[in-house]
């Protein structure tokens, strides 16, 4: 069995880290790309959301490279995505994909069937070696989010642009290839070592941006179009609402690692603007813009595909709340058409504007 | 002098009308529709929806902006599942929320309907809705059952074949013999969202053109509920939107019907589950070889290349049926 899985972001690091400690062959799909992009909506619905067309691209991909197995996440709605895998296997099934899928659907009632389908996937590996590998999964994917972390906030205070790019890269991968606990210990450090080495002046006056939307939108710079990296060039410090291991905790573990995230928060946030949760990550899309405005963010930048319903949601009420903090936002929707130039002539539009408003403020308090 | 309660003219409306109005009139509420969708109301609604949402959704906000002035309280419930385990959609979920901000509109009954759950769920939302009428339990429990009645019967007629235009009016007249309609030599289904396919302004009367043009049409609510799930359970998941589930499972049962000679999928331009469903239900009909067409609708979209496009294809229709039936007289 050779599996593959659909990218999103460094979804895969976590991912990889899981198969190979089980003993599991695996094919990680060529990175997101334009060919990628263009396989996925010539064979997807049109007006599917472009996660669906970006990870029908990626399955495609992997099958050319010899996967013949996908394992991805399932869900019980109302949003689109747990209906995505059964979408996508029609789909491959007419064009002769011949990929056998997993899907890991939330368990209804009980942890039980998730473990029963890893074992599937296990074969013969004892019960305790699964949870070790879930462990280094999740692991890595902490170290991963601890890595952007640091990555955000250097990048607009760098001193030789590029700087923080390299660096993060080489982080990356060393956690990446680390194949074991102890291993994985020595990479963390030197991961450390290598993101705190990026020269950064601390003294600059920078401009704190709240990115907020849909999840796959956000973590997979491919369909965002680098929004983190432009944003970081242009001296912005990004702080993004959702990350990978909560993602994964979430998805893959069903909430099992307690204490992670800030959901529930978000949620209550959003109260009395959006009332109840709307599926995907609506609701805290505006908790979290509720929340980046108390805490003075200059300004909030909201991500999603194109015809995504509860960021659609979120979009119509977006503006009272900006409005009532009296934050600037702006709204990027995200499709096979979009174009990163336009994208960039616009962001430096709202850096400008928020850099005005923020000079004219620190003007009348000093 | 009674309290009016209005009713957007949208959304499921077209299912749960004659419920809704006789629960409020046995409260003693008078209740008050919003005006038959035009460009007008349309256009109001465009003022204040952002340019994403679909266009039902749109055109709702144009309902009850219709609505303000003119009544006490709109219901507009936020329709979170009518049926264990399902959703309608995120915008469903979300709709109070969208419209609460409009400047100008009366309070709304914004209560949850949450059957996700469990059914029985059901009469926490009746008795809150009750309690802004009367404080009399069983008053509030009569005023439903007799709603439901209503509701059973309204549905009973929409299984005849009656389009939901003609089984309001007859629930209205009270009219004993309910028409069928007569039956033609072409039968078309029709798959939609019932407040796309309905809505004559919003379909650009594609029922009514379709039938001008020769053909039966037949809809997903013309089939008991029962029958489109158990077609619908052959998906190899269960489709959680309860409409989506109802239209997938109504094209995978006419698609078998020998009497059919095409199906048509109106889809709202950007609507998600739209968007998955016709694509299974595409895939099926042309491996089928079953005619098929597909329209996708927004404020933009044109009356006359509608109509071109029904032409065409009950032409051709029309033509792959004679040149079956050729087929089978040459053969014998
Ligand atoms: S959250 Fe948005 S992008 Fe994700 S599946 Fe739902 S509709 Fe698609
Ligand atoms: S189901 Fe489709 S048409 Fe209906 S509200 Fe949702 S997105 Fe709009």
């Amino acid at each position: 069995m050779r599996v593959t899985f659909p990218h999103m972001g460094n979804l895969h690091i976590s991912l990889k880290a899981m198969f190979q400690t089980l003993g599991v062959e695996v094919v990680v799909p060529p990175p997101c790309s334009k060919r990628t992009l263009s396989l996925g909506s010539k064979h997807g619905p049109e007006f599917a959301c472009l996660p669906l067309k970006l990870n029908l691209g990626n399955f495609i991909e992997a099958y050319e490279l010899g996967a013949d197995t996908v394992v991805m996440a399932g869900g019980c709605g109302p949003c689109r995505f747990g209906y995505y895998a059964q979408i996508q296997q029609a789909i491959l099934k007419d064009l002769g994909c011949a990929l056998q899928f997993i899907v890991l659907e939330p368990p209804q009632r009980q942890i039980t069937e998730l473990l029963v389908k890893i074992k599937q996937l296990a074969g013969s590996r004892s019960w305790w070696k699964i949870i070790q590998a879930l462990r280094f999964g999740y692991r890595k994917a902490r170290l991963v989010d601890e890595i952007e972390r640091v990555a955000l906030r250097s990048r607009p205070r760098e001193k030789i642009p590029g700087s923080t790019d390299a660096a993060y890269r080489q982080a990356l991968d060393l956690i990446d290839c680390a194949s074991s606990w102890e291993k994985l210990t020595a990479a963390q450090e030197k991961a450390k070592e290598i993101m705190d080495k990026v020269a950064v002046d601390f003294s600059r006056q920078v401009i704190k941006v709240g990115v907020v939307g849909e999840i796959y939108t956000l973590l997979e710079p491919f369909s965002n179009l680098y929004l983190e990296r432009h944003l970081g060039g242009l001296g912005v410090e990004v702080h993004r609402s959702i990350y990978l291991s909560g993602w994964v905790n979430e998805h893959l573990f069903h909430g099992l690692a307690k204490g992670m995230g800030s959901g529930k928060e978000a949620r209550s946030a959003s109260y009395p603007y959006l009332r109840h949760f709307v599926g995907g990550h609506g609701q805290e899309t505006i908790g979290n813009a509720v929340r980046y405005a108390r805490s003075g963010y200059d300004g909030i930048i909201q991500v999603f595909p194109f015809t995504c319903m509860p960021e659609i949601v979120a979009e119509s009420i977006l503006p009272d709340v900006c409005k009532d903090f009296g934050v600037h936002y702006l709204t990027f929707i995200m499709d096979e058409n979009t174009g990163e130039a336009g994208m960039v002539t616009r962001l430096e539009a709202f850096t400008d504007l928020l850099a005005r408003k923020k000079e004219a403020k620190e003007a009348l308090s000093s | 002098m009674p309290v009016k309660v209005g009713i957007p003219r949208a959304l499921l409306y077209y299912y749960y009308y004659p419920l809704w109005r006789t629960f409020f009139e046995e409260l003693g509420a008078e209740v008050v529709l919003s005006s038959p969708s035009t460009k007008g109301v349309l256009t109001e609604g465009l003022k204040y929806a952002v340019d994403e949402v679909c266009l039902p959704v749109k055109l709702t906000f144009g309902h009850v902006l219709d609505l303000a002035g003119k009544v006490d309280l709109i219901f507009l419930p936020r329709l979170i599942s009518v049926k264990k385990a399902e959703y309608i959609c995120p915008k469903f979920l979300g709709l109070p929320d969208m419209i609460r901000r409009l400047a100008g509109i009366p309070p709304l009954i914004d209560v949850n309907i949450d059957r996700y759950k469990s059914n029985n769920d059901i009469c926490l939302a009746v008795k809150e809705v009750g309690r802004l009428f009367t404080h009399n339990h069983f008053k509030i429990w009569l005023a439903y059952r007799r709603s439901l009645k209503v509701h059973r019967r309204y549905f009973r007629l929409l299984e005849l074949g009656l389009m939901p235009a003609e089984a309001l009016a007859v629930l209205k007249d009270r009219v004993k013999n309910e028409p069928l309609p007569e039956p033609e030599k072409i039968t078309v289904a029709l798959i939609g969202h019932p407040y796309n396919i309905h809505d004559p302004y919003v379909s650009m009367n594609i029922i009514g053109r379709l039938r001008t043009l020769g053909a039966n049409v037949i809809t997903a609510e013309c089939l008991p509920e029962k029958t489109a799930g158990s077609y619908a359970s052959r998906l190899p998941k269960k489709l959680f939107w309860t409409l989506g589930q109802r239209m997938m499972g109504a094209a995978l049962y006419y698609l078998e019907r020998p009497d059919l000679s095409g199906m048509i999928h109106v889809a709202a331009f950007g609507c998600g589950p739209d968007s998955m469903t016709g694509e299974l239900i595409e895939r099926r009909a042309r491996t089928m070889g079953m005619p098929f067409l597909s329209l996708t609708l927004d404020e933009h979209t044109g009356e006359a290349g509608v109509i071109t496009r029904l032409e065409a294809f009950l032409d051709m229709v029309s033509w792959k049926m004679a040149g079956t039936v050729g087929a089978i007289k040459s053969s014998s």
